[in-house]
């Protein structure tokens, strides 16, 4: 089976655990204002690459994977606009023992039959999946990513019921995704959660600006610069608190309990 | 003897035999970092005076004072200091620190040269005795060159040969000073004189006359050390005089011989032995262990040669490759690593990053986890360390080599090697295309074959023709090493270094290719893509029309990466079948060191679409900017070529920026040290490590004054990086820095 893929990275150590080998693909329904690879957004483009393709080059890699607990990341674009294809990879991956991880902003998610039992069918395959919630405050979501955040968090709360490890990631972007409420809003929504192992708090940067230049399209947000170190901080704080708060009220319960 | 007290018996105690004493004797740790000491006192006083010194060396344009008169020999020079009363280990390869020796047996016009190049004059008498008395190594190669050798030379198909200075390379078994004391070592060598076969043949006479050079070394270096105020003739009796008694030996070395590279071996687990006795016996502390150590490596990171800068240009940023092996297993399935080991990786933090001593871990995937994280943390912070893959050394060269110069691995007082510099195959492949005529000069070099003459390259033709060239120069290049050393042999001799060797030695001819990734993407290109020549008025092909995209090295992809390996193997297979200068094994290395700047000047346009002029990749990396799948593919490409083919090593590096090994510290440890672990299990030989930002590059450029130990990999050993030249310094930011986010 084949995927729409944008390109490969063999050395990635920023999407999940250890060293991963990347798989960006094509094809995304999101059009942030902050994205660094918006030459992965156009639906249907990108190379055809096969399972077998990526497994074996994958297969190069795995004395680094496996040295450094690492796996493989897909990423995107968006992922989970191929998922008949994701099921197949992760199957192979399995195969060989190797770690899986989504990198997903849940945008394409949805309650339609087939969609779930897809759905259904790669979680039984997949160890982890990161899970971009940019913004809590719905308008605002749907101004920065042309798009309502109602199902992505809805698919926050589906992983949550079905257990799934996930990492919440959050790129803060200043004046417009670091809003204390709105980061309090988010702690709170993500202190809901059962599933969450990490979150990550992901400067926004520059680097991808070139690519909207390539692509001849104007970058929106050229005014704004990285975020402070300090403010980075912060929104961590912000967005953990509850989940702190609420992990160690169960800590006390379980204590109870005994 | 009373200085073994306290050691286990065994065999070398009886003869010649520092491994048997190393297995017996070491202990391996496994703890972590934690039991390091600072710096003392006195060690920052000496080094701030070094740092004073070196200050003063850049202001006087790279060099502060050289010898003009005296000629360089073991007890040439009396002693030397930089301060007497602070100095653990003393000795200076002259009368004073920072003053450069005169060494005209290599040859006398490099050493007139050096001089000259920094405003001195060789002294008349000097001159004149070996113009007209004493004939140089230089010389004698000379008388003996062909026409085409001097053709190949000079067109640059065979370059940065050792015929106008001293070959190197050659590793002394320092540590047999410390552990026998010299009177043992004289005795064992007159034992050999005296049983050397009594039939007069060249070689047997060869023998003897080297047996008693080796022997009159010996006394000499007694000599020297009595300068200092040391009787070297018994063992050494506790830390300190190990590694005083060890580093006389190694500076007898460095005053005979200015060598291109004059390595240490493999010291620092041997010295642990004492170091653990003095700590146990109470004499010694942690913070006096770790001073031994500093003081030590100052004096190593002081060696200093005088060198012309077309010398300079081939080999930049005053390089000497003290090169130090660290780490590796041991045969019985211990590590090799003690506490000294994280000592001498220590003193790039006490000291600060220097490029001198090369410190080279010998890497195996079974070393202790929390050296393998030092190692890690020690290279992020600093980017002076390399490593080099133990687990696929170990198994030819058993556990007690160690690295000569870069790369090059050897059984420490057992095997030496005749350098052979590189011959340069992205040149040899324009010659293939044009019926061995030189793309630059034109004149014909190889002999008159005839040209391609089609209008698109045909993958076939082009190999045959290649194949045929590569015939032709592993011939000249093997007969070309054979008459340089046969005349280092015979004018410039190491005798101090060959007297800390077994007299029966392994000897290896060790030759390296320049220009593979050059080779490779061409091939690829005329294979994959179509490739036109543009010939000249001569119909000499003098640049080339790409059409079409081609594999490119660095990929992992083994369409080009096959023909990476192909033309190793190839000119590995057909250096063979030359006869070599004293039997010497075949070895080849995949290295360029810094001259793939000079080479790049010297190779025309290449059908890869590389400019003439335009760099060679270093050693085996891939061009720079064509690795374009991130750095586990980039590195798996070059883990491909194979070692058994290159037993002389593949130099490979590696530049990062520190956010894309990981987020955090912890995770760029983790991250980097899984990656000398894959490449190591993927049977990789040599890595350069550097983790730092291009910005604080070019920062350095045009700031140096801000920047005098900032320390860079470049292909084997390290450089000071405002010591290079604006041209070698684009060259190492224009090559790819792994940045993915």
């Amino acid at each position: 089976m084949n995927g729409n893929i944008h390109s490969t990275e063999s050395f990635g150590t920023v999407d999940g655990p250890g060293i991963r080998y990347v798989v960006f693909t094509q094809g995304c329904l999101l059009r942030c204002q902050f994205c660094h690879n918006a030459d992965t957004w156009e639906i249907g483009t990108g190379k055809e690459m096969s399972v077998s393709e990526i497994i074996n080059e994958l297969k190069s890699y795995l004395p680094f994977i496996e040295a450094s607990n690492g796996g493989i990341t897909v990423s995107g674009g968006e992922p989970l606009l191929q998922i008949p294809f994701l099921i197949e990879l992760f199957k192979e991956c399995k195969k060989i023992g190797v770690h899986t991880c989504i990198d997903t902003s849940g945008g394409c998610y949805s309650t339609a039959q087939s969609f779930q039992e897809n759905l259904q069918e790669l979680l039984n395959y997949t160890d982890l999946i990161l899970l971009d919630l940019k913004q809590i405050d719905h308008k605002k979501h749907k101004q920065l990513t042309g798009m309502s955040n109602k199902h992505i968090l809805e698919f926050a709360r589906f992983l949550s019921d079905q257990n799934v490890p996930v990492w919440i990631r959050h790129v803060l972007v200043p004046t417009i995704t670091d809003n204390e409420e709105d980061l309090t809003k988010l702690g709170d929504f993500i202190g809901t959660l059962n599933n969450v192992e990490k979150v990550e708090v992901l400067p926004y940067h520059k680097l991808g600006v070139y690519k909207w230049e390539a692509l001849g399209m104007q970058y929106p947000l050229k005014h704004i610069e990285p975020p402070s170190d300090e403010s980075v901080e912060k929104a961590k704080e912000l967005l953990t608190s509850s989940l702190k708060e609420n992990k160690q009220q169960k800590e006390k319960e379980a204590v109870l309990l005994v | 003897m009373e200085q073994w007290k306290g050691f286990k018996s065994g065999a070398w105690q009886t003869e010649v035999n520092v491994s048997d004493f190393i297995l017996r004797n070491y202990k391996e740790y496994t703890g972590d970092d934690s039991f390091l000491e600072g710096p003392t006192e006195a060690t920052t006083k000496l080094w701030d005076q070094v740092l004073e010194l070196s200050k003063q060396e850049r202001e006087k344009g790279g060099v502060l004072d050289m010898d003009t008169k005296v000629v360089s020999t073991i007890t040439s020079h009396g002693p030397g200091y930089l301060d007497k009363n602070l100095e653990k280990v003393v000795g200076f390869q002259t009368d004073k620190p920072f003053k450069r020796s005169l060494q005209p047996f290599g040859g006398i016009r490099m050493a007139k040269q050096s001089l000259q190049a920094y405003g001195y004059e060789l002294d008349k008498d000097v001159e004149k005795v070996f113009t007209e008395y004493r004939k140089t190594h230089n010389q004698g190669v000379f008388d003996a060159y062909t026409d085409e050798m001097r053709t190949a030379r000079s067109v640059g198909i065979i370059t940065g040969l050792p015929d106008a200075y001293g070959r190197g390379r050659i590793i002394g078994d320092y540590r047999r000073a410390a552990l026998y004391g010299i009177d043992f070592l004289i005795e064992e060598k007159k034992k050999d004189l005296a049983n050397t076969s009594t039939v007069m043949t060249e070689d047997v006479i060869r023998l003897r006359e080297e047996l008693s050079e080796q022997i009159r070394a010996l006394v000499e270096l007694k000599d020297m050390a009595k300068a200092y105020g040391y009787d070297i003739s018994r063992p050494a009796a506790n830390a300190h005089e190990a590694f005083q008694w060890l580093y006389f030996a190694y500076l007898a070395a460095i005053k005979q011989q200015n060598g291109a590279a004059m390595s240490l071996g493999r010291v620092s687990t041997f010295l642990d032995i004492y170091i653990e006795r003095d700590l146990e016996n109470g004499v010694l502390t942690e913070k006096e262990a770790q001073e031994l150590v500093d003081h030590f490596v100052m004096k190593l990171r002081l060696v200093k040669f005088a060198r012309t800068p077309e010398y300079n240009e081939l080999f930049s940023g005053d390089p000497t490759w003290v090169t130090e092996s660290i780490g590796g297993m041991a045969n019985d399935g211990r590590s090799l690593v003690t506490k000294n080991s994280f000592r001498f990786l220590h003193t790039l933090t006490n000291l600060g990053p220097a490029p001198e001593p090369n410190l080279t871990v010998l890497w195996s995937t079974r070393l202790p986890d929390n050296f393998k994280k030092y190692c890690a943390k020690v290279s992020i912070e600093t980017s002076s360390v390399q490593y080099e893959n133990d687990d696929i050394m170990r198994p030819i060269y058993g556990d007690d080599y160690g690295i000569a110069c870069c790369v090059s691995a050897m059984e420490i007082g057992k095997q030496m090697q005749f350098f052979g510099a590189r011959a340069n195959l992205a040149k040899a492949l324009l010659y293939a295309i044009n019926g061995n005529v030189d793309e630059i000069k034109k004149v014909q070099v190889g002999p008159a074959y005839a040209p391609i003459t089609s209008d698109v390259l045909d993958y076939d033709e082009v190999m045959e023709k290649f194949d045929r060239t590569m015939d032709w120069l592993a011939g000249l290049y093997i007969n070309t090493l054979n008459v340089i050393h046969y005349m280092h042999d015979k004018y410039s001799y190491e005798s101090i270094e060959m007297a800390l060797h077994d007299t029966k030695i392994l000897r290896t001819m060790a030759t390296g290719i320049a220009g593979l990734s050059v080779v490779a993407d061409s091939l690829s290109a005329i294979k994959y893509a179509k490739v036109k020549p543009i010939r000249d008025e001569n119909g000499i092909a003098v640049d080339f029309e790409v059409e079409g995209d081609f594999p490119k090295y660095g990929n992992n992809d083994d369409r080009v990466d096959s023909i990476a390996v192909d033309v190793v193997k190839r000119f590995m297979t057909k250096l063979k079948k030359h006869k070599t200068y004293r039997d010497s094994v075949h070895t080849l290395s995949i290295l360029t060191i810094t001259s793939n700047v000079v080479y790049g000047k010297k190779t025309g346009n290449t059908p890869d679409g590389r400019r003439h002029g335009e760099p060679l990749a270093p050693g085996a990396n891939p061009m720079h900017g064509r690795d374009t799948k991130g750095a586990l593919a980039s590195l798996s490409s070059v883990a491909k070529i194979p070692y058994d083919y290159s037993l002389d090593g593949i130099s490979n590096t590696f530049s990062i920026v520190p956010n894309a090994l990981g987020k955090d510290e912890n995770s760029r440890v983790a991250n980097l040290a899984s990656i000398l672990d894959g490449y190591t299990a993927k049977d990789a030989h040599h890595l350069n490590v550097n983790v730092l930002n291009r910005e604080t590059l070019l920062d350095a450029m045009e700031h140096p004054e801000n920047y005098p130990q900032l320390t860079i990999r470049v292909s084997g050993y390290a450089v000071n990086f405002i010591k290079l030249t604006r041209e070698q310094q684009l060259d190492v930011i224009n090559r790819t820095f792994h940045e993915s986010m």
